[in-house]
């Protein structure tokens, strides 16, 4: 893959979630990726990847924003959101969302624009070639890798080079990191029980570590790990990976 | 019904059972009774799971098991370098298989007749009973010695032998820890996982003398007491038995030879003390050639139990004269298994070949244990197939695509790489579709659809959270509410929404030059 080390154009698909609830994460990564000297554009048309609706079964619900999605982005040669989960369901659900409307013209455009939707830290590693963003974050972190980015968006352990490079940081690891953290999206309220024991695993797990601050690529996982952490008064903090990249000596928390 | 010799147990007074409500006290019987109720009349996983989450003995009892065979897994894995594409060869047989079911399944049943076995079809769970309970009668045998076997617990074959007069006794030692427990499994492989050897020690010791030979009184819960026990409870059955029951693992339609694959060698000793074998085999379970069996050798000890090689593997095709069985009979049965094939993304779970690895990875699982999923395949395997072989008209079907959180661990560990998560997600819509009319999971979705099917009805609801926010200025978080907010809140804050949106804020600060 060719390598740029600025100067691209790239579309922020800021996911409804951190839209709405957690806009630091999307204003991080435009932060992020201005300091590394690209140009960002928010085509405010966007809406949200519509996994919520394919996973609980309604596919018909998912169709208008996969519609929006090509609708949004199709014009840009960058596509790039800071969640895993989304991207993954951008990438894996979008083209069998196509094929179950038996529209080949969407078929034919979510192929295209999937391959250029990038998660945050693909966009990062794989297309401008870096792992040190300048940034600085002097706190005691562990991550979480979400199911989602592991194994649909498939991440890999890029999330790790970055935050490896970060100053100042005392990243520790996580026990049990690959096991799942229980929010699961509906599962989370469909199946609470279940879904606040594997969070209260996670959880113990997190303050075992005496990080300040847990980190992960996925705003949904954090707010309901993090629900715990504030429900116990744990003191632990939840940030999104892209926020720690965008912290610098300058803005040190 | 013959009447039972002297060497086989006494019929048991009422007053002899422990005092457990849920078990049925009809003295006729010849083998301890399971719980009272069936699978189908069980309530949806999710009140089940919340159930038995509450049970910190078993909490216990499945993060230790669980977590010990799924560490010597990965440790096996790890050691083939070729993994990856042993399971692409697994799914790649499988495929062909099933595609061809038909005449794969025609020349297994000559390749079996030949061979002098004799081959009966089954198209659901009560003909498959009909025709064992009917060749063990033919015998004049009123007792048998069973196979551990995933497809004869499926039709409940034990029951219907039970009601027939019938004692099969299963000879497993966690069949058997679940059969004299008046229990259900709750794992495919380690039927008996959710009970701790404490917990066995009282089952060996309440149960054993009531069905033959006791354990001794002064028993301990060491696992070489426990194991001695039962080698000495079910050796008088072996040797007594003229029919033994089993499945299979593999039927090869090449040859007519079926394999079962086992640790404990009591399989063994039911394939071949009596006269008689009655094998109950699904009719995915055939593969075409011998050869076949190279990979899926590799691909199942080491999934299954964390083994380079699993200690028996009996191989027999038909009759051998003067060795062995001298009458084979095998019931190759449907019962659901034509349905899921039908189903474009449903037939992918008639590939699994019980390993029960995406049980030992299941964070899920882990949790609630296989009693919760309301059938004798828990697990995520089992919330795919379950709902394919049954239907989904009941509560439990309908609630089992729901019983997982879409982790994607079971597939990354699936010897035959069944897409499960996919598979749930296309269960859902089934599911979704089934349930017709508004309610309140349909009114909710039909909402957040409207919401984000446009930018313009997200930038309303985007407002609407503003200024919510703004009305509470100094809440960061919001505790426990009530319903619909108390799935959510009942354990769990929840963060305010910002008094700005991303969107809001790029407006203000990019907007102007930039979209
Ligand atoms: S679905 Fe795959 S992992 Fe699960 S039991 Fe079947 S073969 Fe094993």
């Amino acid at each position: 893959m060719t390598i740029h080390t600025q100067g691209i154009t790239v579309a922020l698909f800021a996911t409804c979630i951190n839209d709405v609830m957690f806009p630091g994460t999307p204003r991080a990564v435009v932060s992020v990726l201005e300091r590394l000297g690209c140009r960002v554009e928010f085509p405010l048309d966007q809406t949200c990847c519509g996994q919520m609706f394919t996973n609980t079964g309604y596919f018909d619900a998912a169709l208008p924003d996969v519609r929006n999605y090509v609708k949004a982005f199709s014009r840009y040669d960058y596509i790039v959101g800071p969640s895993g989960s989304c991207i993954g369901a951008v990438r894996h659900q979008h083209p069998m969302l196509a094929d179950y409307a038996k529209d080949a013209k969407l078929a034919e455009a979510v192929d295209e624009v999937v391959a250029k939707t990038y998660d945050f830290t693909e966009l990062l590693v794989d297309v401008l070639g870096v792992t040190d963003v300048g940034a600085y974050f002097p706190h005691r972190v562990t991550y979480h890798p979400t199911c989602h980015s592991v194994r649909v968006a498939k991440v890999g352990d890029r999330p790790y080079q970055l935050l490896s490079k970060v100053k100042g940081i005392d990243l520790v690891p996580l026990e049990a990191a690959d096991q799942c953290c229980g929010f699961g999206g509906t599962f989370s309220v469909k199946n609470p029980d279940v879904s606040v024991a594997m969070g209260a695993d996670k959880a113990r797990h997190v303050l075992d570590t005496g990080a300040e601050y847990l980190v992960a690529g996925d705003n949904a996982c954090l707010m309901h790990i993090g629900g715990l952490l504030h429900r116990e008064n744990s003191g632990v903090k939840t940030i999104h990976l892209a926020e720690v990249l965008a912290h610098t000596e300058g803005a040190a928390a | 019904m013959s009447t039972p010799r002297s060497s086989s147990p006494p019929l048991r007074s009422p007053e002899q059972l422990h005092g457990d409500p849920a078990v049925s006290t009809d003295a006729a019987r010849r083998t301890p009774a399971p719980p009272a109720g069936t699978y189908l009349g069980m309530p949806r996983f999710q009140k089940n799971a919340r159930e038995q989450l509450a049970n910190e003995q078993l909490r216990k009892n499945l993060r230790h098991a669980t977590g010990t065979i799924r560490a010597k897994r990965a440790d096996r894995v790890a050691e083939v370098p070729e993994w990856e594409e042993l399971r692409l060869a697994g799914e790649a047989i499988k495929n062909r298989t099933l595609r061809h079911l038909d005449t794969y399944l025609v020349q297994l049943e000559e390749s079996l007749t030949r061979a002098g076995a004799t081959v009966h079809w089954a198209r659901d769970a009560a003909e498959a009973n009909r025709i064992v309970v009917d060749l063990v009668k033919a015998k004049g045998v009123d007792e048998v010695v069973k196979v551990k076997s995933m497809a004869t617990q499926e039709i409940e074959l034990n029951e219907a032998l039970e009601e027939a007069g019938v004692a099969a006794w299963e000879t497993d030692l966690a069949e058997l820890i679940v059969q004299l427990g008046h229990d259900r499994p709750s794992h495919i492989l380690v039927p008996a996982i959710h009970r701790n050897r404490s917990e066995v020690r009282e089952i060996f010791l309440r149960e054993m003398k009531q069905y033959g030979t006791p354990a001794p009184e002064d028993i301990t819960d060491d696992p070489a007491e426990l194991a001695g026990a039962a080698r000495r409870h079910l050796r008088e059955k072996f040797l007594r038995a003229k029919v033994a029951i089993s499945g299979a693992n593999f039927a090869v339609a090449e040859t007519g030879t079926l394999v079962v694959v086992e640790s404990e060698g009591n399989g063994r000793m039911c394939l071949t003390l009596p006269e008689t074998l009655i094998s109950v085999v699904g009719i995915e379970k055939v593969l075409p050639t011998f050869a076949d069996l190279e990979v899926f050798m590799q691909l199942l000890p080491r999934s299954s139990t964390g083994e380079r090689m699993n200690p028996y593997t009996s191989m027999w095709t038909g009759v051998t004269p003067g060795d062995g069985p001298q009458e084979v009979h095998v019931v190759l049965v449907d019962n659901g298994r034509t349905n899921a094939l039908a189903d474009p993304d449903g037939r992918a779970a008639l590939r699994c070949i019980r390993c029960s690895a995406c049980l030992n990875i299941c964070p899920v699982y882990e949790r609630v244990g296989g009693h919760a999923y309301g059938s004798v395949y828990p697990g995520p395997i089992g919330a795919v197939l379950n709902p394919q072989l049954r239907g989904i008209e009941h509560e439990i079907d309908q609630s089992l695509p729901y019983a997982s959180s879409l982790c994607g661990a079971c597939f990354e560990v699936c010897p035959v790489r069944i897409p499960i998560p996919d598979m749930l997600v296309h269960l859902r819509k089934q599911v979704a579709d089934h349930k017709r009319g508004p309610h309140v999971e349909s009114t909710a979705i039909a909402l957040a659809g409207w919401v984000l099917s446009d930018h313009k009805h997200l930038e309303l609801a985007e407002r609407a959270a503003a200024l919510a926010a703004r009305a509470l200025p100094h809440t960061t978080h919001l505790g426990p509410l009530p319903w619909p907010a108390s799935p959510w809140t009942r354990a769990r804050d929840l963060p305010m929404p910002p008094q700005e949106s991303f969107r809001e804020w790029w407006r203000k600060n990019r907007g102007e030059e930039r979209r």
